[in-house]
């Protein structure tokens, strides 16, 4: 591959910039709440993330209670329901795993991996956070103004989004926009910082084909979402001038309520490829890092160097390309010009090509490794079976023909949960187990760890791989209740009821988790400053937790890839990246 | 920005040229435009962004300008002025957009002269360029209040489609705020510039880091932006 050690001996480049000068905080305020320091801002991101998702989650138990014992809950009615699913998945989607995958995982790790001391401009990215958690305030406080949330749909379809009668139509709707573009201006701060950070302040030696996946799966996903989120953006100004002055954007002339409503002339399908050029990138800015995590979850703990870590790259920029000219397979059946699917199900089946590289190489890379069953290890390979499973049902979906029938049925939400919901969250998880000990300076429990693991797996297949059957027996998603329909056998009932069982099970096995954080962090295992033994260079700070500005005095040099696990003849089986030839020689010596 | 400023210009003196040099400066370390400080680069993936939005903007609104069954109202007609008795179409735009290009090129002097040092000159030239971008805005003040008081509103006005109004105030009003950003950016650099904080790298009061006369070329990328915008939005809105 690119980076045997001895490559390193042409010497490395000068320093071409000089190093960066850190703001340092003086009292508490600037230090833990006001912070410029992109770990405190990572560890702010990802709690405020993990906080509105468990909103989210407890939303989806309230959903499974309806769905699985329909009648017995008297206090959802339909109103709330339709409240719940929107903000279920717009929670999910946005809140929690773009601001935990980029503002989380991005803030912490991309300094630390490229070998930098911050962010490139650190208080544009407090900032960022600052304006995120107002996003985040905004969109909680619609649960508190009168008529609730908005009862749209996550995708937010006009007309039906604004008129009377859809729930949250007083305030719900406003706030829900307004948070909406709040959100992208923060983002649009952090993300600036991620992607100057990685192209412009990475250490001496630190080349972009050296760069650990996960960097460029986040990287990747960060310059996606500075040209997606524009176009929700807009999609959002626009919307709410329908809402509040009474344009005609996206509104057409219609009777609402047994009156002709002010409106005229606008297109409704516009707002839906708006949504959608975001929408679908969206999905990759989700998947592109957990892709990249995963990568070096799995060579880590498998031991073994990443297969093809050059196509692992290409295919993440393909990916991310690609990306940009599908999104009309979301809208096969919206009244579009109907020989657009033809060109969108194509592109949406070339995605497979990258795709499935990825999938090969990360089982290549467990062939024959010396896999440690590690929990870290363990959701990595939870990640790849379910990703495989939805990204299968992906391809049913992408095809015009098959898409149709299946629009709208339980086969589209038990995909997407299985694609872009569980298998980033097996990333999620995977990646807090792994890289906790860096940020607490303590393991997490390995015991709870692994029943944490088993329970939510287990349990996400039960949970979403019937929904595949139920969606292909036609049953509707986002219907409050089925009613007596006849193509609906009582045996989808029976099983909805099971789902929600296991559902209510695995959400609550996640206390488990919280409870580990929490446990762990007083009383778990101390855990050294490379207690998996990784190549990377966040692994090589000199104190852990690492200090402010990272590296001590000396920035790190690096000298090779991120994947030299198991060099034969090596003294260890793995060689960091800011080792340099020299002292890998030295050892070899000694241990032949 | 001291820590981004170049000041070893590339390890090896004779750099490869076009193609192949991106190639290699892509392949290199630590950075991958090789004389482009992190504030410049930001700047540029903002606009890059930022072109992303107002391409949005414009495509809703050829969209619906291209979809409406009801006729569009005739822009020459509706940004006509009577001047001294005359019916001269479009003029008020006309010389809206002398000034905001006029203002471009009073920006490109002012990074001229940052980038020799000379404080006054470059302050004045800020200031002579925030001026026009005030003008400017103060002249979309005057048109907005004028089509309002022909009866323009977002929902409708006399002459026909309803989207003529939503994508005018909408898109001219957004333009119009990244205007007067600008000149607010323009006024607090030249404030910055005329006292020399760039010449004593005195620190930010925000950001905490050090000035440097890089930032007159920022400021300057913006605003030619938004300059470029307004000639797409005069091109699509105005002449079409």
């Amino acid at each position: 591959m690119v980076d045997i050690p001895y490559e390193g001996i042409r010497g490395i480049p000068p320093a071409e910039v000089p190093d960066v000068e850190l703001y340092h905080p003086r009292s508490w305020w600037t230090r833990y709440v006001f912070s410029q320091d992109a770990k405190v801002i990572a560890i702010q991101y990802s709690l405020t993330a993990t906080a509105i998702g468990l909103v989210a989650l407890v939303l989806s138990w309230l959903m499974r209670l309806q769905l699985g014992f329909p009648g017995t809950f008297s206090f959802i009615d339909a109103n709330q329901y339709l409240q719940f699913i929107t903000m279920h998945g717009m929670i999910m989607v946005i809140y929690l795993l773009t601001a935990l995958f980029l503002g989380g995982f991005g803030n912490y790790l991309i300094p630390l991996m490229v070998g930098a001391r911050d962010m490139v401009f650190p208080y544009v990215n407090m900032l960022s956070y600052w304006v995120y958690l107002l996003a985040v305030l905004v969109l909680a406080s619609t649960f508190f103004v009168p008529g609730g949330p908005t009862g749209a749909g996550w995708t937010l379809y006009p007309p039906q989004a604004i008129l009377s009668g859809t729930p949250g139509q007083d305030w719900g709707i406003i706030l829900m926009m307004a948070s909406l573009i709040l959100f992208i201006i923060g983002f649009t701060m952090g993300g600036l910082n991620y992607v100057v950070t990685v192209l412009q302040a990475r250490t001496r030696g630190m080349t972009l084909m050296r760069l650990p996946l996960t960097v460029w799966g986040i990287f990747t996903a960060t310059v996606m979402a500075l040209l997606a989120f524009p176009a929700l953006f807009v999609a959002s100004v626009m919307l709410l001038l329908d809402r509040l002055l009474g344009t005609s954007f996206f509104m057409p002339s219609l009777v609402e309520m047994g009156t002709l409503s002010k409106y005229g002339g606008g297109s409704p399908l516009l707002f839906q490829h708006l949504f959608w050029f975001f929408g679908h990138p969206e999905v990759y800015i989700v998947a592109l890092p957990a892709f990249g995590i995963v990568s070096d979850l799995i060579s880590t703990h498998a031991r073994k160097n990443i297969f093809g870590y050059r196509m692992m790259v290409w295919a993440i920029v393909a990916i991310g390309a690609l990306s940009f000219i599908v999104w009309a397979h979301h809208m096969y059946v919206s009244g579009m010009f109907p020989q657009f699917g033809y060109f969108f199900a194509t592109t949406t089946l070339i995605i497979a090509i990258p795709t499935a590289i990825k999938v090969y190489n990360w089982v290549l890379t467990l062939w024959r490794g010396d896999i440690h069953l590690t929990v870290p290890m363990l959701f990595a390979l939870g990640f790849i079976i379910t990703f495989v499973n939805g990204g299968l049902t992906g391809l049913f979906l992408g095809n015009v023909v098959v898409d149709v029938p299946l629009s709208d049925t339980m086969f589209v939400v038990a995909h997407f949960h299985m694609v872009m919901g569980v298998a980033p969250i097996m990333v999620v998880l995977g990646a807090i187990y792994h890289w906790y000990p860096k940020v607490t300076g303590r393991m997490l429990n390995n015991a709870l760890g692994k029943f944490h693991f088993w329970v939510t797996f287990l349990g996400a297949y039960l949970i979403f791989f019937p929904m595949h059957y139920l969606g292909l027996l036609g049953v509707p998603r986002r219907y409050f209740e089925l009613g007596d329909a006849t193509f609906i056998p009582s045996s989808a009932h029976s099983l909805n009821a099971f789902i929600s069982v296991v559902a209510l099970t695995v959400g609550f096995s996640q206390m488990v988790f919280l409870f580990n954080l929490a446990w762990s962090f007083f009383k778990g295992e101390a855990s050294g400053g490379n207690p998996w033994r990784a190549t990377t260079l966040e692994w090589q700070t000199p104190e852990t937790p690492p200090g402010h500005g990272n590296w001590g005095k000396e920035l790190p040099v690096v000298y090779r890839w991120a994947y030299d696990y198991s060099v034969p003849g090596a003294a260890e089986d793995f060689i960091p990246q800011n080792q340099p030839p020299r002292a890998t020689q030295l050892a070899q010596g000694a241990a032949s | 920005m001291a820590e981004t400023v170049l000041t070893n210009p590339g390890q090896s003196p004779a750099r490869l040229e076009g193609w192949r040099g991106i190639a290699a400066d892509w392949a290199s370390d630590q950075r991958a435009f090789k004389n482009v400080s992190w504030g410049k680069a930001m700047m540029w993936i903002f606009l890059l962004s930022d072109t992303f939005i107002f391409s949005c903007f414009l495509l809703s609104y050829m969209t619906a300008r291209m979809s409406t069954t009801v006729p569009w109202p005739n822009p020459s007609e509706v940004f006509a002025l009577n001047i001294a008795g005359k019916h001269i179409p479009l003029i008020l735009i006309a010389i809206m957009t002398f000034i905001l290009i006029s203002s471009s090129g009073t920006m490109a002097m002012a990074v001229n002269f940052g980038y020799r040092r000379d404080r006054v000159r470059t302050a004045i030239l800020m200031l002579v360029t925030a001026a026009f971008g005030a003008t400017f805005v103060g002249m979309q003040a005057f048109e907005w209040t004028k089509l309002i008081m022909e009866g323009v509103r977002p929902w409708g006005n006399p002459w026909g489609a309803p989207q003529f109004g939503a994508s005018f105030f909408m898109i001219t009003g957004f333009h119009g705020t990244h205007v007067t950003i600008g000149v607010i950016f323009l006024i607090a650099i030249a404030r910055k510039v005329f006292r020399g904080d760039f010449d004593v790298e005195r620190r930010g009061f925000f950001t905490s880091r050090k000035g440097y006369y890089e930032i007159v070329e920022i400021t300057g990328l913006y605003w030619h932006f938004v300059d470029l915008v307004w000639v797409f939005i005069f091109a699509f809105f105005y002449l079409w």
